[in-house]
């Protein structure tokens, strides 16, 4: 059964695909509103979200799906001490497909193994979040027009930051992308991270001077400092401040800078940047639900759940 | 120092010195009803130092653990006191149940009943990941 765990699970024509789709779905939603009719999307979130669960919701709302939900450890089985691997051969029971976040590295894998429906990592603890790249993938497209050739800033932290390592890991994939790690000393990337980078002689930089580099930039991904990924409270608070971008900083930048954020923000970008055209953040949160309808579509698809599926316009 | 050959069993030869006493953990050989004599920081002439283990009476021991530990070991499987097998074993592609994941974040460590697996990822540096959370463990 197909899932979705790692964005790498995906090669970059299948990314391609799923873009294709997102374009379709945006330029012609009617054609997809009954696609999914009668499927179930079970969205488990053992973990607090809101906006990645209302998206998957929304996505499949936007199908003609429906939506079985559990959101919070506390009030599902899981609180009873069952495991993730009942969890899941359970709730192929009831749904056609699964979105789960769970606090737990690796839970995602092994509901997937578990399952006999197909799973989609909507977050596993701080190691991966494979729908966040992908709308941040087609942010990029849409934006950029191309995923090669690129110099992209991710700034914040960028140890725990699980959003971080998934897009670095997919847009090692295309030539000629060069890496700029801004981050203070305790948030710096991991280093089975840089080694892929290594591995592939990919050119990139680490710094903890935004300002220095912030002109060089064709993107700027920001992160919030995740206060549930600190073992230790005073660390937390010491490292939340570090960078916080304001139109002061942005006046350093270059008219075409895409400003990402995978949201919630905290107060790591000013709000008075919200109407600067280089701001795509908002936009990023509507590519995602995009995303994931079309992810939805292909596992579905591929699972043998839908049998046909709209026509994309070729233009 | 003698050591009485054995009639039936396995002699790990050419280990890299300092490594018979992780062995000896992960193969479970603290067991108390096994016969086992380990050497350690021996003359070789061909590593210059080496440490052996050899262990009496049983040959089915989890050779990926060795594969894992040192795979320039070399393996001496004995029957009826005859030299009836001599190998190494290259580092195995997965790892079940031999190491346990550290990571306090990982599914592995909350949920006891879920196998323990490594999967190779850098044979040159053998460099293990776990399966959920890909914490990479060196041998």
């Amino acid at each position: 059964m197909r899932s979705l765990i790692d964005i790498l699970d995906l090669s970059t024509e299948e990314l391609q695909e799923l873009i294709e789709t997102a374009e379709d779905i945006i330029a012609d939603p009617e054609k997809y509103a009954e696609v999914c009719r009668h499927k179930k999307l079970a969205t488990l979130f053992f973990e607090p979200s809101t906006r990645t669960r209302l998206s998957f919701e929304a996505a499949m709302y936007e199908l003609g799906g429906n939506v079985l939900s559990v959101s919070s450890a506390d009030s599902s089985s899981a609180a009873k001490g069952e495991s993730v691997a009942d969890t899941a051969k359970t709730v192929s029971c009831y749904a056609d497909i699964i979105a789960m976040r769970h606090p737990k590295e690796g839970a995602a894998y092994v509901a997937a193994a578990n399952a006999s429906i197909p799973v989609i990592n909507a977050g596993d603890g701080g190691h991966l979040h494979p729908t966040q790249t992908l709308a941040d993938l087609l942010t990029i497209w849409l934006e950029k027009g191309r995923f090669t050739d690129l110099t992209i800033g991710l700034c914040g932290d960028l140890k725990f930051g699980r959003t971080v390592h998934s897009l670095i890991s997919a847009m090692s994939r295309y030539p000629g992308n060069r890496f700029v790690l801004i981050s203070p000393e305790e948030l710096k990337v991991p280093s089975y991270v840089k080694s892929v980078l290594k591995e592939k002689n990919i050119p990139y930089e680490q710094t903890s001077d935004l300002m220095a580099v912030i002109g060089d930039l064709d993107i700027l991904y920001m992160t919030r400092v995740q206060r549930e990924r600190f073992f230790n409270e005073e660390d937390y608070l010491r490292l939340k401040d570090s960078y916080i971008l304001t139109p002061d900083k942005m006046r350093s930048a270059r008219g075409d800078l895409s400003v990402m954020h995978p949201l919630p923000r905290v107060n790591e970008i000013s709000v008075a940047i919200d109407d600067d055209p280089r701001a795509c953040y908002f936009k990023q949160v509507k590519n995602g639900k995009y995303m994931r309808m079309a992810l939805i579509l292909k596992l579905l698809r591929e699972a043998g759940t839908l049998k046909t599926l709209p026509e994309r316009s070729r233009t | 120092m003698t050591v009485d050959s054995i009639q039936n069993g396995i002699v790990i030869d050419h280990l890299r010195a300092g490594s018979a006493m992780k062995l000896y953990e992960l193969l479970g050989l603290s067991d108390p009803s096994l016969t086992v004599a380990i050497m350690k920081n021996v003359t070789s002439r061909k590593l210059g130092r080496k440490d052996i283990i050899k262990i009496d009476g049983i040959t089915d021991v989890n050779l990926d653990v060795i594969g894992y530990v040192d795979p320039e070991a070399t393996v001496n499987i004995i029957r009826d006191g005859e030299l009836i097998e001599k190998k190494s074993i290259p580092a195995p592609e997965r790892l079940v149940n031999v190491l346990r994941c550290k990571n306090p974040r990982c599914i592995s460590t909350t949920e006891q009943e879920l196998p323990q697996i490594f999967a190779l990822s850098d044979r040159e540096r053998r460099i293990y990941r776990c399966l959920y959370c890909e914490t990479r463990f060196s041998s």
